[in-house]
């Protein structure tokens, strides 16, 4: 039965390696935050490989330092070195290691999310774009060409859109991952949410708070045109 | 025998040793039969909680499986989407209230009196009450899952979707109903645990030696104080909301949606750790004894603990970063949810530190904490990631979420109890584990664990929202979706082997000694499995280790060495002592036996199905009755003799509490009165949040209050608090004299308060159903309502006791405990007078 752990482990990492290696082409696609279309999910995604490169080392040097602490042996070390590796541990692993990385953590997110914000901008003046959430379609309203479209988004590139997101009955979250974060649509509020598209194409957004039976179905196709292409569409609506 | 495992157990049925065995029988054994149900001990309540628990997570575990059978694959839909909502709704709701803090309270209920040296918990039969709150409350959540009509609309429950003009069937009531029925029990052990830990550790206990795992449970029951009443409150309000028509959460009638998350996560953040923090504790008690030496940092790591509970309570909005709060706010709530990485760092620097100085043993129990170590650094680390807002809004809803909380909860909660299972496994049966088949329960778990979470972090950065009960393939989600539901069967089968493993070692293993693992903590000296009454007599402790100090501890014990080590005066007792110096002051006499528990949860339960089915009358009648068993049982208290038989004791022995002034139920008084204080802050911050954030806030143009006759009952209730206090200061000068008609006196001034009340309801032009403005008046005024008529009923049942000779010069206890009753429901009628009336004309309203 000693055997018993070391076949299982086996089948662990003959599961886990191709899972790992398709991983590295797997990262793409029409919903993926991992290949960014637009500013805020450039920003964030590049956030999350250096939070996840420094996780996996803090995972792998405390779970390496545990097993080796577990190790069988017959000498115990004296009182000295005893509090010697107390005293690392505790305040090296224990305070300093929490501290530094919330500190460098912060450091690089503040001013990413503060990046995000839709700060009012006159030189540029965003494009205002109002989405509606109702159960269980999407409502896309441009208001200053008097434009309505229903579950699709229509996006110039390289121009930043204010999306002014509200509900008509329950909650629901407006996400395009490829574009950037979320923003929920609360009934009696209106949140505003600022994107900018930086590549053309064909994407998806998808309902990201759960808003009852249909929640799985309430999607969106987002077409991000260059300009010209935008203005002609837009002129093309009804 | 093997002399491995500790040496062999006292045979209690020879001699000297079986007769006082048998005389502590007579009073502390259980019945069989029918009349288990009136058993009270901690053991069996304890024991039940966690087998009743077990129960449940079988019954989550198989909820997740039809889920993650639906995913494996893109487009199926052999699951209906309302069936698919109900599963994960109900998956969340028996894993977090049925499962994990059920089966934790219940280990702690186990656990705690035979770790500080007591016999029993101080309040056992509201143990056995909480016990059955719990079970019928857990019975008719799932029946309405057989039913077919259970909650579906998430374990949260975010309103509007769970208001009636969405959800018009009962699924989101049993919800409602169900959990608040539950979280009695989870509030009235937190209460108990409380004070048993403050007042009932054994001669010479302080707080600084008492053993770690008493900090963690005491950190936990005082969050569980404080953090489950504001959901109890926001079940209450949506519970109206849906069934009387008063808007609190909607905004037409100037309610706010928000307001249901901020009571939902000021509950649901604390919850996080109320449930981490007890299976830290199992780690901190584990660890020391198979490292051979006590933990590193025992100061650092209460301190941390401490420091963990406060921080828990200053989170919640993460869980809320993308419903458009301000910047700063999120600033400040990002940075308290990083911080809580340092207590939790210096507390696996402290148990690696351990290992590191130790000579360590492996035993089964360390493998799955080394298996608990990896996954929830892993899930701490995503959870830092978390907390920075602008990746927040990025994976916020989805699978990455689901993949952390699993790695949070499943790591930090589940491995370390099962460790703990089988680490106590010879406590709980008296037979030893074994190392074969838990190896392949451990690495299917574990294995079967990160198959299934590690990948879904991939899932939800590539965008797959959580919560759908379905998708299309292409988005690259096929592959990661059917690697989770292939994992997600092997940990199925892990948790299989687990199980039939502790039944089997449970039932066969090899027999038990003396403290198997030669561990530290007073819980080892009892026998294995233990008697009742844990302890023939009680030790005095002068250190963290009593066990290591003295090996021969537990002889002595059985023997009847140390106090208070006779029965036949028929009372169940057990120490009081200082809080903090652990000195003895009293003895608790502890209550036996009864019927009253079952019974009152029962007429309870009939009350909840006559809620759920809206005959409110039959319900009203329930709530009635059950009002008057839980009078009736109260009566059987303090100098009743079913309380305390006789009221003598040994020569150099305190007396009994219940002939002092200072007993354990003032505590658990205190203690309720801080969770109904809870409760009632919930209430006033759901107040002003209104008025100053509900985004149309609305003040009715013909609403009125009739202040004067509000200002007339608060003033009352003042003066009969005033009363109440006089009579028992002059009672603590062993005066008794003219007490019940003093008493009889105050219980008219609270009729009077409470006809005042009415009328001021009456005199009020209020139209609760129309703006959230006058419901929460209207809610403001039940609750005064509520507390001044119970103060009445106290009141009088005291005026009675007196009379029966119950209460007076030498039985003083009871009105001490009552008028702090009195004195909270004067300053909630004061505070309330304030914010409501005084308030808005501060405003400029009204």
């Amino acid at each position: 039965m000693a055997g018993g752990g070391r076949t299982v482990f086996d089948v662990f990492f003959r599961l886990l390696l191709p899972a790992g290696l398709l991983c590295l082409t797997g990262c793409d696609g029409p919903q993926s935050t991992l290949q960014p279309a637009g500013d805020a999910a450039r920003v964030t995604a590049a956030l999350w490989w250096g939070m996840f490169g420094v996780s996996v080392l803090v995972t792998a040097g405390v779970t390496l330092l545990w097993l080796y602490a577990l190790r069988a042996r017959s000498e115990t070390p004296d009182a000295a070195q005893q509090r010697r590796a107390q005293r690392w541990l505790m305040m090296g692993g224990g305070v300093a290691l929490p501290v530094i990385a919330i500190v460098v953590l912060l450091g690089f997110g503040i001013p990413a999310g503060h990046g995000m914000l839709p700060w009012p901008d006159d030189e540029r003046p965003p494009l205002r774009i109002e989405v509606t959430g109702h159960q269980w379609w999407w409502q896309v309203h441009y208001p200053e060409a008097g434009v309505t479209a229903v579950n699709q988004l229509h996006l110039p590139v390289d121009r930043p859109v204010d999306l002014h997101v509200r509900s008509a009955d329950v909650i629901h979250a407006f996400w395009v991952p490829r574009l950037g974060g979320k923003i929920d649509a609360i009934p009696g509020r209106t949140n505003v949410l600022r994107l900018r598209a930086t590549e053309t194409g064909t994407m998806r957004a998808q309902c990201a708070e759960f808003c009852g039976l249909r929640h799985a179905h309430m999607t969106m196709t987002v077409q991000v045109l260059p300009a010209p292409a935008f203005d002609q569409w837009l002129e093309r609506q009804p | 025998m093997n002399g491995e495992y500790g040496r062999p157990a006292l045979d209690p049925a020879r001699g000297d040793a079986g007769r006082r065995h048998d005389e502590f029988n007579r009073v502390w054994g259980n019945p069989r039969g029918l009349r288990a149900l009136t058993i009270v001990n901690h053991t069996t309540v304890g024991r039940n909680f966690m087998l009743a628990g077990g129960v449940f997570f079988l019954l989550g575990g198989l909820m997740a499986m039809l889920i993650r059978t639906q995913l494996a694959l893109p487009g199926q839909d052999w699951l209906p989407p309302d069936i698919y909502n109900q599963l994960f709704t109900m998956h969340g709701t028996v894993m977090m209230f049925l499962f994990a803090v059920p089966v934790l309270e219940g280990l702690a209920m186990y656990l705690i009196p035979k770790m500080i040296g007591a016999r029993d918990l101080v309040f056992p039969r509201l143990s056995a009450f909480g016990f059955w709150c719990y079970i019928f409350g857990g019975t008719i959540l799932l029946a309405s899952l057989a039913l077919g009509i259970a909650p579906d609309t998430g374990w949260f429950m975010y309103t509007p979707l769970s208001g009636a003009e969405h959800t018009p069937g009962p699924n989101a009531d049993f919800w409602l109903i169900g959990i608040t029925f539950v979280e009695i029990s989870a509030v009235s052990a937190g209460v108990e645990l409380v004070v048993s830990i403050m007042r009932t550790r054994t001669r010479g206990m302080t707080l600084q030696t008492m053993p770690l795992f008493a900090w963690y449970i005491l950190a936990m029951a005082l969050m569980i104080v404080f953090g489950f009443p504001p959901l109890i409150l926001g079940s209450i309000l949506l519970e109206l909301e849906r069934a009387a028509g008063l808007p609190f959460f909607d905004v037409a009638r100037g309610g706010d949606p928000v307001l249901w998350q901020h009571l939902f996560w000021l509950f649901g953040h604390p919850e996080v750790y109320i449930i981490f923090l007890p299976a830290a504790g199992i780690v901190s008690t584990l660890l020391p004894v198979f490292a051979r030496r006590p933990i590193v940092g025992y100061r650092w790591v209460v301190l941390s603990v401490i420091t963990t509970a406060f921080i828990s309570f200053g989170l919640w909005v993460h869980h809320m970063f993308t419903i458009g709060i301000p910047q700063l706010a999120q600033a400040f709530f990002s940075m308290a949810s990083m911080l809580v990485a340092i207590p939790t760092g210096v507390q696996i620097f402290s148990w690696l530190a351990t290992l590191w100085t130790g000579r360590p043993v492996f035993h089964v129990p360390m493998l799955w904490i080394t298996g608990f170590l990896v996954i929830f650094i892993a899930g701490g680390l995503t959870g830092v990631m978390l907390a920075l807002v602008p990746f927040n809004w990025q994976v916020h809803d989805t699978h990455f979420v689901v993949a952390h909380m699993h790695y949070v909860l499943v790591g930090g909660m589940l491995f370390p109890l099962v460790a703990g299972l089988y680490y106590w496994l010879p406590h709980f049966t008296g037979r030893m584990p074994s190392r074969t088949l838990s190896r392949w329960g451990f690495w299917l778990t574990f294995g079967g664990f990160n198959l299934t979470f590690l990948v879904m972090h991939l899932t939800g950065l590539l965008g797959m929202p959580r919560r759908v009960y379905t998708y299309e393939t292409g988005l690259g989600w096929d592959w990661p979706n059917l690697v989770s539901s292939v994992g997600s069967f092997v940990m199925a089968a892990g948790v299989a082997v687990v199980l039939l493993d502790l039944l089997i070692h449970g039932l066969y293993g090899r027999r038990a000694g003396i403290n198997p693992w030669q561990a530290d903590t007073l819980e080892w000296a009892t026998a294995t499995p233990p008697s009742p009454y844990n302890f023939m007599s009680l030790p005095p402790v002068s250190s963290r280790h009593p066990l290591w100090d003295d090996p021969s501890l537990p002889e002595a014990i059985a023997e009847g060495r140390y106090a208070l080590a006779v029965a036949n005066h028929g009372r169940r007792e057990t120490w009081g002592s200082d809080p903090v110096s652990g000195r003895v002051r009293e003895v608790v006499h502890l209550p036996g036996n009864a019927w009253w528990p079952f019974v009152s949860a029962l007429v309870l339960a009939v009350m909840c199905i006559g809620l759920l089915s809206k005959q409110y009358l039959f319900a009203a009648l329930a709530a009635g009755v059950s009002l008057v068993l839980l009078l009736r049982w109260s009566w059987e208290n303090g100098a009743h003799p079913n309380a305390a038989p006789d009221a003598r004791t040994a020569e150099g022995d305190p007396p009994l509490h219940s002939r002092t002034f200072d007993g354990p139920g003032l505590w658990g008084m205190v203690v309720t009165l801080l969770a109904d204080g809870a409760l009632y802050m919930a209430l006033l911050f759901g107040w002003f949040y209104l008025w100053t954030v509900a985004p149309q806030w609305q003040l009715p143009a013909d609403s009125r209050v009739d202040w004067p006759l509000w200002l007339l009952a608060s003033a009352l209730m003042v003066g009969g608090w005033w009363l109440f206090r006089r009579r028992v200061q002059r009672l603590r000068d062993g005066e008794d004299e003219g007490l019940e008609r003093a008493l009889w006196l105050i219980a008219a001034i609270g009729l009077v308060q409470c006809v005042t009340l009415v009328a001021t309801w009456h005199g009020s032009v209020l139209a609760p159903r129309a703006t959230s403005h006058d419901a929460v008046i209207t809610v403001f005024l039940l609750y005064l309502l509520l507390h001044c008529a119970l103060a009445t009923v106290m009141t009088t049942l005291q005026a009675l006791r007196v009379r029966s000779g119950y209460v007076g010069r030498l039985a003083p206890y009871e009105p001490a405990v009552v008028e702090y009753w009195w004195a909270y429901c004067a300053l909630v009628c004061g505070v309330t007078f304030a914010a409501v009336v005084l308030w808005p004309l501060g405003w400029g309203g009204v």
